[in-house]
C-alpha cells in the first residue's frame, strides 16, 4: 500500500502528511507539474496555500497537471483525501460538492476541535465504527462549509456528510456543523481539520491516524479481493 | 482590445462577514443610516474577444456556487 502526497508551490503540510502516511504504509511526494501518479493506491492533497491561493482558495490548483491525473484516478474509483487546502481544491475542481468561505468570525483559527463521525461506512473513517469521536486540530481562515439548502439535504440523505464539529466546536460557521464531506461514490473525501497533525500522543491526540488506518484497511481489502 | 469590468458579489443569502464588519465600522466614523453592506471583488481586463468573458467568469473569475457576477464592457475605452 502506497500513498501519494501532492506538493504544490505554496503547500505547507505535505511533509507532515507524508510522515503521517508513513506511520501506516509507504508514501511518496508527487510534484504538481507531473501527470504521473506513480501507481499510488491513494492520493492525499495536503494543506497550505497552493499557488498562493490567489483569487480564491484552491481556484488555481485545480488547473495543475497533477490534478488532471487525480481527477481521472478519482473517477476510476481511487481514494482521494483532501485536507484543508486540499478540501478547497477538491471543491473548486468539482470533485466534491459545496465550497469553503471565509470564517464567519473573519479570524484565523488554530485550535483542537472535537468531531463526530457521522458516517463510518466508507474508505476514510471505517476505523471509527466503534468510537465515533475524534479530537483533531483545525488551522484555517477559509473553512466555512457552504452548499445550498437543497444540496445539504441531499448530502444528508446520501450519507455524504462524514464529519461534523461537536456541539460548541464549530470554529468557522460551517452550515450544519459540517467538517468533512464525501462525494456520492464515497471515494473522495475532504475535511478542514488536520488528521496528519494528530498521529502521535505527544501532540495531544493520535485520533487522526484512524483516517490513514482506514485507507490502509480499504486498499488491503481491495488487493485481497483482486 | 476591449476593456471589460467584472463585478463579483457574494450570492444573496450567503453570510458576508466582511460586509458586516464594514457595516459595524461606519457608524464609528459618524456615518449613520448604513445597512446591507456587501463586499465583493472587481476584476478589470483587456480582451480581444469580449464574448469569452462569461466563460472566464464561470470557470475561473467567480465560483458560481457562491458568487454572482456582472460583466460591464467599457465602451470607447483606450485599452492601450
Amino acid at each position: 500500500m502506497r500513498f501519494g502526497v501532492i506538493r504544490f508551490p505554496g503547500s505547507c503540510d505535505e511533509v507532515d502528511a507524508l510522515l503521517a502516511c508513513r506511520r501506516f504504509a509507504d508514501a511518496d511526494l508527487l510534484w504538481h507539474a507531473d501527470r504521473d501518479l506513480g501507481g499510488v493506491d491513494a492520493v492525499v492533497i495536503p494543506g497550505g496555500f497552493s499557488y498562493g491561493d490567489y483569487l480564491r482558495a484552491g481556484a488555481i490548483a485545480r488547473f495543475s497537471p497533477v490534478l488532471g491525473s487525480v481527477s481521472e484516478f478519482a473517477l476510476a474509483g481511487g481514494p482521494v483525501l483532501g485536507i484543508c487546502n486540499g478540501f478547497q481544491v477538491l471543491c473548486e475542481a468539482g470533485l466534491l460538492p459545496g465550497a469553503l468561505l471565509p470564517n464567519a468570525g473573519l479570524r484565523f483559527v488554530c485550535r483542537q476541535v472535537e468531531l463526530e463521525v457521522v458516517n463510518a461506512d466508507n474508505p476514510f473513517t471505517r476505523a471509527c465504527e466503534d468510537d465515533r469521536t475524534l479530537s483533531i486540530p483545525v488551522k484555517h481562515t477559509t473553512g466555512r462549509y457552504y452548499a445550498p439548502e437543497a444540496a445539504l439535504d441531499e448530502l444528508e440523505a446520501q450519507g455524504q456528510i462524514v464529519l461534523r464539529y461537536a456541539h460548541g466546536h464549530n470554529p468557522n460557521g460551517s452550515l450544519r456543523d459540517i467538517a468533512g464531506v464525501l462525494n456520492r461514490q464515497k471515494n473522495v473525501m475532504g475535511l478542514m481539520p488536520h488528521p496528519e497533525h494528530a498521529v502521535d500522543p505527544l501532540t495531544g491526540s493520535a485520533d487522526g491516524g484512524r483516517l490513514f488506518n482506514s485507507l490502509v484497511a480499504h486498499v488491503s481489502e481491495l488487493a485481497a479481493a483482486a | 482590445m476591449t476593456r471589460a469590468r467584472v463585478l463579483i458579489r457574494p450570492k444573496e443569502g450567503i453570510l458576508d462577514p466582511q460586509g458586516q464588519a464594514v457595516e459595524r465600522a461606519l457608524p464609528a466614523l459618524g456615518f449613520d443610516g448604513v445597512a446591507n453592506v456587501r463586499v465583493g471583488r472587481l476584476v478589470e481586463l483587456d480582451v480581444e474577444d469580449a464574448s469569452q468573458v462569461p466563460e472566464m467568469c464561470e470557470r475561473l473569475l467567480a465560483n458560481p456556487l457562491i458568487e454572482d457576477y456582472e460583466i460591464l464592457v467599457v465602451e470607447g475605452a483606450n485599452a492601450g
